[in-house]
């Protein structure tokens, strides 16, 4: 699939958006200036927006407890993410979420649920919300691969199947479950395999090339809103850094490690756009420039705004 | 005016909210098979046939799916009354009830609401162990879920319809020994009270309770079937010269301790009936509550009558003994009169 010269620049932008906004909380947080913990996704940028850069805000998204990338490529503030890092009430779930839960339904962006699949049985009411209300929306439904032996995903895909829902399931197979290696926990190769026993079409996908990730994509979005039924994606792709906040690897076998963190899918897009003359060293300078100005401005936004007050918690258990 | 059992009752509260509302629809396991059950109890019997398959949606056995479901239609606009055969099975959905619907409205900032009801039957029926549990003090320990658990035909419909309407989650638990289902689903030592329901539209407010037998001596708070064994165990009471008032909260969270205050007053005797176990059950919780509001108008201490803490035995002569009695509850009310 060829992009254009507009869509692939945009990519490439939210890529590297993704990319440095995750870098910049794993400083701050060494620095010990951010609460919490955190789960990164660096290394995951182009599934998460190859997937989502063609959905409009009414299209629905469920992530995971890895949710930063899921939620700027679905159009969460960049601003209320970084406020809700820093706990704030400028927060876009105001200080309530935290890193495992940001979202904005705005957007379409359910707060994240970190619990390992629990978001899949969410994604199937969704989908069945998109189709008893005769809407054509759709909603993309981000998994791990540990997601995949858990009971939920089991129930999920196959009432997604049977209902022809318009869900796609979007398991980005960065090889561990935390520390766990998928080869211990899973007997085949690919997790796409299982969807044929829901008889439901399953793809396995480059997951660092955001073209061909936006190229299954665009396949499954078409035959979700045609009411043709849900699809399953598997995306092969790394995380560059640890499951979550110190965690050096000692996992993970350092061959498998350098081969995978040559495959960086910042830098697989940045070749392709230089290679089809789709812009220029330039060009590109400016938007990494200009997405690094955003970050730093967020940040600003981020420690400048109130906490809430401690009483605050007392609110919002009932709508 | 009708006279309906609870099941019926259900079933209007439903019917009138679907015809109101085409966002309400219900899902569930045999919930209404074309020749099937309509539910494990027949609350939903029949209404395929107005509102169509879609609206009335059979599910596959996946108890997970079915809460997570019901969470994400009631999330993105829909109002979803989800079914589970058995309360037990709500074991099996706990992920997706206690972090999920429970948390969404809360972790959003408030930004998201979650319209849905979770309906489920409770109670010791000799079907042993797992068909048995009453477990409304699980869900009212869990913030963000409204626990609410109806014992009269007329309660029943007022309350689900107020449910189907409330913008959070709602779990409604509804006895087996009350449903008064018919036909082949019928239950074997039922009490099926049938009761008036009127014709014109009412909704019952949650945090209401209400008085269903007026009594000097002692108060009684109990839910579902416990209610009717504990006006059994007035009658006892009362040849005896002990005056039994019993109240029946209808709601656990919200919870009515306003109404129970003012019974002590009078009675300053608390005795609160449970079928659920003793140890952590939500009379637990009520007990605390009224010791440190309303000490003061006690004349004795707070008693609970629960279920023992096993699990629920199969045999018919160890279930009864397991489950208060009319008989325990009235040997529970007198030792108190002497204490």
């Amino acid at each position: 699939m060829k992009a254009t010269k507009e869509k692939i620049l945009s990519m490439y932008k939210q890529m590297f958006l993704i990319r440095n906004y995750e870098d910049k909380i794993y400083f701050m947080f060494l620095e010990g200036i951010m609460p919490g913990t955190i789960h990164q996704c660096q290394g995951q940028e182009a599934c998460a927006v190859g997937m989502l850069f063609d959905l409009s805000k009414d299209d629905y998204m469920t992530s995971t407890h890895r949710p930063a990338g899921h939620c700027l490529a679905k159009g969460v503030s960049l601003d209320s993410m970084m406020a809700e890092m820093f706990a704030k009430s400028t927060g876009c779930c105001k200080g309530k979420g935290g890193a495992m839960h940001t979202g904005d339904i705005s957007v379409g962006a359910l707060p994240a649920i970190a619990i390992t699949a629990g978001g899949m049985p969410v994604a199937v009411g969704v989908g069945l919300s998109c189709k008893m209300r005769k809407t054509d929306n759709v909603v993309v439904c981000f998994l791990g691969d540990g997601a995949s032996n858990e009971g939920a995903f089991h129930e999920s895909m196959n009432a997604a199947s049977i209902w022809n829902l318009p869900v796609i399931f979007v398991c980005e197979n960065n090889l561990y479950g935390a520390s766990t290696h998928i080869t211990q926990v899973i007997k085949i190769e690919n997790i796409a395999d299982r969807a044929a026993g829901y008889g439901m079409p399953g793809e396995v996908v480059d997951g660092n090339d955001v073209l061909k990730v936006n190229d299954a994509a665009t396949r499954a979005i078409v035959r979700a809103r045609n009411g043709e039924g849900p699809t399953f994606l598997e995306l092969k792709t790394y995380r560059r850094r640890g499951h979550s906040r110190n965690d050096s690897c000692g996992y993970r076998d350092k061959g498998e490690e350098k081969e995978w963190l040559e495959k960086d899918p910042l830098t697989i897009c940045k070749n392709y756009i230089l290679k089809n003359n789709l812009g220029t060293v330039e060009e590109i300078d400016s938007l990494e420039k200009e997405v690094l100005k955003s970050i730093e401005a967020a940040v600003e936004y981020a420690k400048s705004s109130p906490s809430p007050a401690p009483e605050e918690a007392l609110n919002n258990v009932f709508y | 005016m009708a006279k309906l059992s609870i099941a019926e009752a259900l079933r209007e509260a439903i019917r009138e909210e679907m015809r109101l509302n085409e966002r309400v629809f219900c899902l569930g396991e045999d919930i209404d098979v074309d020749g099937g059950f309509g539910g494990a109890f027949t609350v939903t019997l029949g209404l395929s046939k107005e509102f169509g398959h879609e609206r009335i949606l059979d599910t596959p056995i996946s108890e997970i799916m079915i809460a997570g479901a019901a969470v994400g239609a009631a999330m993105t606009g829909m109002v979803p009354i989800a079914d589970v055969q058995y309360g037990d099975f709500l074991f099996c959905m706990m992920d997706q009830l206690a972090n999920n619907a429970a948390k969404m409205t809360y972790m959003s900032g408030g930004a998201i609401k979650v319209p849905m009801v979770m309906r489920a039957p409770v109670g010791a029926t000799t079907r042993g162990a797992q068909h048995a549990q009453s477990l409304e003090g699980f869900f009212t320990h869990i913030p963000g879920l409204k626990i609410i658990c109806p014992s009269t035909a007329y309660d029943a419909k007022g309350l689900l319809k107020t449910a189907i309407r409330d913008n959070n989650p709602v779990v409604v638990f509804e006895h087996k020994l009350l449903y008064g289902s018919k036909g082949n689903r019928a239950e074997k030592s039922a009490l099926s009270p049938v009761g008036e329901v009127p014709d014109e539209e009412y909704l019952i407010p949650f945090g209401k309770g209400v008085v269903r037998r007026e009594g000097r001596d002692i108060t009684i708070v109990a839910n579902l079937l416990m209610v009717y064994r504990s006006l059994e165990a007035a009658e006892i009471l009362e040849n005896e010269g002990i005056s039994v008032e019993i109240i029946d909260p209808r709601t656990l969270v919200p919870f009515d301790y306003d109404l129970v205050i003012e019974s002590i007053k009078k009675t300053s005797r608390l005795i609160i009936v449970e079928e659920d176990t003793r140890t952590n059950g939500w009379g637990a919780e009520i007990a605390a509550q009224i010791a440190e509001i309303g000490f003061y108008y006690l004349d004795a201490p707070i008693v609970r009558v629960a279920s023992y803490d096993v699990p629920i035995p199969f045999a018919p002569v160890m279930e009864n003994f397991v489950v208060p009695s009319a008989a325990r509850i009235a040997d529970a009310a007198k030792k108190l009169m002497k204490s």
